[in-house]
């Protein structure tokens, strides 16, 4: 079944030419709670796409309509040019990957990556050939005979990833990959899961609520809140230039400085925030009128705390170290404002190391550079 | 928490068993009794037992309570794991409780009621279609798979409901249709809740009574059936070893089932453990610390099963 859609679907891909999965304006409600709202994407082909956000965001949502276990009630979906609205989806080119693995455990390793190839019917030869060859690419050959409780966590993980991956489909979901797994095994095995997606060179939708993840393994991702997409990007992208409060809040961690525009020049704002003793001066201009309320995010790490007054005439402010948490690599400091708000500022472990590092109750001077400071007006 | 007295609860604990298993003791020890008298021991005799082997009649009823129990068990699993995987997976819908209560009423509903009102079903029926002719074996089957229906559907829901959707949704992900998704993957997940609910329709339909004095016809005496109208007469020793017989063979099943579903039971934990050792040592070789969540919350039920012995 699934090689007759294959088949017909290839030339339609010529025809399309823009994007290899596309989403256009879903809707999806459950009686009256609305879980996707006009929500539209489009993924390149071989792209690792993650969909990032908290649980309730509409994420899951729209993974499960991508699979085929709901229906999107209004929109389209486009997979190499074709619509699947109507495919069932055991008829689809997509294959997921669960959070839980959902390896079936009366079946051993084998027969649970050799089960879609069943289906189809394929031949017992060549689905040994294509098991096996599934197998080794996660390097789980030696386990073929195993049954799912036999096998660490970890291990799991590559067979759920061999068996979604052995139908060869056009899109893989990923629905929260690392999840199920230890801290420490996780970093290791995401750049693990990046090689093998890269070496098969398949489409991929990965859905996760952990930022640090999301911006290790994807090429880009869509920040999703309350059922619609906030900012689609590159990590990069979307770290550096967050464009709502909400992406810069939601990937990493930011200080927010709320103010009114003075002045708007193409190449300069000047921002001015109440209860700031100088003025934040951002070296980009912003499309907007003067007065306008906006906010202006500053990251931690580009925060730089010191006893002496900077030079600079703006982006400072005055403050005492409240806090000062140890992370090892670095420390984070919290300063209190005199209007008893509160900076995050990360201190490198070099500064540390020279003992020229602040401690707590120390009057401090909080200042960061014109390009670190990016306004938000939404 | 509160404490109780160690000799206080040991005499609690001894009389609530002896309440509960000396009546069977007794029966025991009166069936190698050599008297005709059951409440007069005079002496040592296995003899009863010889008596039991000569009687055509029980030997006849044994194997048609075994039969009944067989056909019984089979029907009752089919169909109440039909009913019962329908009410877990069926979504909400308007009737939904009312189907559910439905199901369940069997339970409640005394057996002599549903006895009488399945006997003029089928005298009526017999009158006006000439069909089903007599009581007799088919119409205690059909009774008896009444009764146990509602046990294996409540079962079967159950187990169902707690069942995770991943299972059946990832074999649908891999191209598997909802027919076969069913046969090949929710049927022997749900296995043993079919087992369960396989074995408990044996046993009821193999003791019952009451709706199959209702039931049965000429030629068509169950076990249950003789064994009481036996008794009516008056104790009989033959009837303690009888029930002699059925206890021992009732305690070496449940026992060999018991025993079985430990030994599997510790085979996967121990298995489970195994998994997560070779994954350690693994990461040793690879010089990094790594370690696997489930793995690791797989070695408890072990750690607890071996502090359960020690205690």
């Amino acid at each position: 079944m699934n090689v007759q859609i294959q088949e017909r679907s290839a030339p339609a891909a010529g025809r399309q030419g823009k994007g290899f999965v596309q989403v256009i304006d879903v809707v999806k409600k459950f009686g009256d709670a609305v879980a996707l709202n006009h929500v539209s994407l489009t993924i390149e082909k071989n792209e690792l796409f993650a969909l990032l956000g908290s649980s309730g965001c509409g994420k899951s949502t729209l993974l499960r309509i991508l699979a085929g276990f709901e229906t999107a009630t209004e929109g389209k979906i486009l997979i190499d040019g074709e619509d699947l609205a109507r495919v069932p989806p055991y008829h689809r080119p997509v294959n997921m990957m669960f959070q839980s693995y959902a390896l079936f455990p009366h079946m051993t390793v084998e027969r649970n990556v050799g089960f879609g190839l069943r289906q189809e019917g394929v031949p017992k030869n060549e689905i040994a050939e294509r098991v096996n060859e599934a197998l080794d690419l996660v390097q789980m050959r030696r386990f073929a005979q195993r049954k799912p409780h036999q096998l660490s966590g970890g291990q799991q993980q590559r067979v759920a990833l061999a068996r979604s991956l052995v139908k060869r489909p056009k899109l893989l979901l990923l629905d929260e990959p690392m999840s199920a797994l230890d801290k420490k095994i996780r970093q290791q095995t995401q750049f693990e899961l990046m090689n093998i997606l890269n070496k098969v060179g398949v489409t991929c939708v990965m859905v996760t609520h952990d930022q640090e993840e999301a911006m290790t393994m994807a090429d880009r991702l869509a920040v999703m809140s309350e059922g619609e997409v906030v900012q689609i990007g590159g990590p990069t992208e979307v770290y550096e230039y967050p464009n709502s409060r909400f992406s810069a809040e939601f990937i990493g961690s930011t200080n927010l400085f709320d103010g009114v525009v003075v002045e708007d020049e193409p190449d300069h704002v000047y921002v001015e925030a109440p209860g700031l003793p100088a003025r934040l001066y951002i070296n980009h201009g912003i499309t907007g009128p003067l007065g306008m309320n906006v906010s202006v995010s500053v990251r931690p790490e580009r925060v730089l705390l010191s006893r002496a007054k900077p030079q600079q005439p703006y982006n400072w402010v005055q403050g005492a170290v409240k806090d000062v948490a140890y992370m090892g690599s670095y420390a984070l400091y919290r300063v209190e404002l005199g209007n008893g708000r509160m900076v995050t500022a990360n201190v490198a472990g070099l500064v540390l190391s020279q003992g020229e590092a602040p401690s707590y109750g120390d009057e401090v001077f909080v200042s960061w550079s014109e390009s670190s400071g990016v306004v938000l007006t939404k | 928490m509160i404490k109780p007295s160690k000799p206080m609860s040991v005499s609690v604990l001894g009389l609530g068993y002896l309440f509960l298993y000396l009546p069977i003791i007794l029966l025991v020890i009166y069936s190698f009794n050599e008297s005709k008298l059951v409440t007069v021991w005079s002496g040592f005799s296995t003899k009863w037992y010889a008596t039991l082997l000569d009687d055509d009649e029980l030997i006849t009823a044994a194997w048609l309570s075994l039969k009944i129990a067989l056909m019984t068990a089979f029907a009752s699993v089919v169909i109440g794991t039909w009913g019962g995987f329908v009410l877990a997976r069926f979504g909400r819908f308007r009737m939904l409780t009312l189907f559910t209560a439905m199901i369940n009423a069997p339970l409640v509903i005394p057996e002599v009621i549903q006895g009488i009102s399945l006997l003029l079903l089928f005298v009526a029926m017999e009158q006006l279609l000439g069909w089903p002719q007599g009581r007799g074996v088919f119409t205690i089957w059909i009774g008896h798979v009444m009764l146990c229906v509602s046990y294996v559907a409540i079962i079967v829901q159950s187990r169902v409901k707690e069942l995770n959707l991943s299972y059946e949704e990832a074999a649908m992900d891999l191209g598997a249709t909802p027919f076969k998704v069913f046969f090949v993957i929710t049927l022997p997940l749900i296995a043993q809740a079919l087992i369960s609910g396989w074995l408990l329709s044996f046993t009821l339909s193999l003791d019952d009574l009451v709706l199959t004095a209702f039931l049965s016809g000429p030629g068509s005496t169950t076990l249950p059936l003789v064994v009481f109208s036996r008794v009516r007469l008056g104790l009989n020793p033959e009837m303690n070893a009888l029930a002699t017989i059925f206890i021992l063979l009732v305690t070496i099943g449940v026992v060999a089932a018991n025993q079985y579903m430990r030994a599997a039971e510790r085979k996967r934990a121990r298995e489970m453990r195994m998994a997560f050792q070779s994954e350690s040592t693994l990461a040793e070789t690879d010089n990094s610390p790594v370690m696997a969540r489930q793995a690791e919350g797989a070695s408890k039920p072990a750690l607890l099963t071996r502090k359960g012995v020690q205690s």
